[in-house]
């Protein structure tokens, strides 16, 4: 018999990366995923393609037009793709048996959901930098390439709000009995996100007045407004456009505005992922 | 090699494992038997590590709690059926499986070969047959050459071909010096792969003995559908009937319950009247 040497029972970093390698593999060949890369990287060309003929006469304006639809785009679908891959990410592999399978090999909870996450969070970055990619492509030839950094620092920003979204679809799966109770829970969460929250806020303030601070907060406190404004503030460099929140936040915030909204997005990253964590350990079954 | 003692599991308000207390020796084997839902593959869990449990379950002196890695290290793993990873190539599944393990990929080749997989290596999981998917799990378990094997269910979702060809390989396991513990509801099955079984129901232990012994002592009793020669059925129920057979007449032959450990006997009542069996199927 081979002599077998006891492993530590603390974290591996190798058993990590082996579980999110393989994560990544079993992503990119995932329907999900494809159908979701398609849809974003199709209609970024499209929205691109669109904005971008007048490109010679108004190149800023042009310029802006394809970030903010590319924004409105990623709010809408980057969304949706980390909650419905981070709801399957365990409740599908539990259902089948997978899950068991692979925690019956000499890896603990930790090392399996750290590498579902990486594996995951890395599958997201080549979807997003294949719809950004080919934005930047399609727009660089055209005399925009100074705005690149523009560009690429809006791409980090919706791999963030992906990683965000994949952290709530984990929770989401860890808390689910069945892979379609989770996917129904994270198509639920995306309305709330991406519909809902927006439309409550605006709601909130038309029927209550509420004050401009609390709005802009109530704003901030969803992942997808964090993302918008980060981004619209990235490109334009004002969010005078959002109106008296717009204008409160940059006169409150000033140069702390960028990094207070990615840190809300960097909370809705780790917050969840770390409940989902407590979850996925305390279970008690398989 | 593998010690429980007063094991309890509950699901929130349900029991599923009652001071359930079991010792393995190395090199035995060992069937956990019972009817579905009667707490096989929670005690598999638990040897694994897998679940939070009462009581203690040690391998080779470890705490399968506080060390899962270690005691998970020193055992192969088979599931009722790999068909989990449909989209990946059989070597690609063995290949994850020795990663995780930290082994060099040429065990791979030699494990293909030992379970004569080699010819499907580069098939996807999905195109394998029931027994092949069956072999691919025994293929992962053995990688490691792991002194102890666990095979949850190993033939319940094969044909009787397959399953027989699964019972003798795991025959050829059981005979390599390792420790085999083996859960199952097929009597026969366990009387050919196990040195002792531990009959389970309700997550308690309600016996351990033989494979010879379990039916006897449980009055286990099977149902067998005999064709007799034409237009002998009905001599066949009353003779069977003359010696204490519940027996009556089914639409295609002679339905009879027997003790499930001899069912040969009402066999020898038909041959000894000079009746003709053509045949005989086992219905439980």
């Amino acid at each position: 018999m081979i002599e077998v040497r006891l492993p530590e029972e603390r974290p591996q970093l190798l058993s990590i990366t082996t579980v999110a390698r393989q994560q990544l593999r079993a992503t990119l060949r995932g329907r999900w995923f494809w159908m979701w890369t398609a849809a974003f990287v199709g209609l970024a060309v499209l929205l691109v393609v669109v904005a971008l003929p007048n490109i010679d006469t108004a190149r800023s304006a042009a310029f802006g037009r394809t970030s903010a639809s590319l924004v409105t785009l990623v709010q809408v679908i980057v969304p949706l793709m980390g909650l419905t891959l981070g709801a399957l990410a365990i409740a599908a592999p539990r259902e089948s048996g997978a899950l068991q399978f692979l925690l019956s090999h000499p890896v603990n909870r930790t090392e399996v959901f750290a590498g579902t996450f990486l594996g995951l969070a890395a599958g997201l970055g080549v979807s997003i930098a294949g719809g950004f990619g080919i934005a930047g492509l399609l727009t660089a030839p055209r005399g925009v390439a100074s705005q690149a950094a523009v560009l690429l620092w809006i791409a980090l920003l919706a791999w963030l709000l992906a990683m965000a979204m994949l952290s709530v679809g984990m929770a989401i799966s860890t808390f689910a009995h069945t892979s379609g109770s989770a996917l129904g829970m994270a198509v639920f969460s995306w309305l709330v996100f991406v519909f809902l929250g927006d439309l409550g806020v605006m709601a909130t303030w038309v029927a209550t007045r509420l004050p401009v601070g609390l709005l802009f907060a109530a704003a901030v406190v969803n992942p997808v407004e964090a993302f918008r404004l980060a981004s619209l503030t990235a490109f334009s460099g004002s969010l005078d456009m959002l109106g008296p929140a717009g204008t409160f936040a940059i006169d409150s915030l000033g140069a702390a505005l960028t990094p207070a909204l990615a840190a809300s997005l960097g909370a809705w990253v780790v917050v969840p992922l770390a409940v989902a964590w407590w979850r996925f350990g305390e279970r008690s079954d398989v | 090699m593998i010690r429980i003692e007063n094991l309890t599991k509950r699901y929130r308000s349900r029991t599923v494992l009652r001071d359930l207390s079991l010792d393995i020796a190395q090199g035995e084997s060992v069937a956990l038997w019972g009817p579905n839902g009667a707490g096989k593959t929670t005690v598999v869990r638990c040897i694994l590590g897998l679940v939070a449990y009462d009581g203690t379950v040690e391998v080779n002196g470890l705490d399968a709690r506080r060390r899962g890695k270690a005691v998970r290290s020193l055992i192969g793993y088979v599931p009722q059926e790999l068909s989990f990873y449909a989209d990946m190539a059989v070597i690609d599944v063995l290949d994850y499986s020795a990663e995780l393990r930290r082994l060099p990929r040429e065990r791979v080749d030699e494990v293909l070969e030992i379970i004569d997989l080699e010819d499907h290596a580069h098939k996807k999981v999905r195109e394998l047959s029931g027994g092949l998917k069956q072999r691919l799990g025994i293929a992962a378990a053995l990688l490691p050459d792991p002194p102890i094997l666990l095979l949850d269910e190993p033939t319940s979702s094969l044909d009787a071909a397959s399953r027989d060809k699964a019972v003798r390989l795991i025959e050829e396991l059981r005979h390599d010096g390792r420790t085999l513990i083996v859960t199952s509801h097929h009597l026969e099955e366990v009387g050919m792969l196990v040195d002792r079984v531990v009959a389970l129901e309700d997550g308690a232990m309600i016996a351990e003995c033989s494979p010879l012994e379990l039916a006897e002592r449980l009055g286990l009793r099977a149902w067998l559908h005999v064709i007799t020669a034409p237009g002998s059925a009905d001599e066949a129920v009353r003779v069977l009937t003359a010696h204490g057979f519940d027996a009556h007449l089914n639409s295609h032959g002679v339905l009879v319950e027997v003790p499930a450990q001899s069912k040969g006997d009402a066999m020898a009542v038909l041959l000894a009247a000079g009746l003709t069996i053509e045949d005989i199927e086992v219905w439980r």
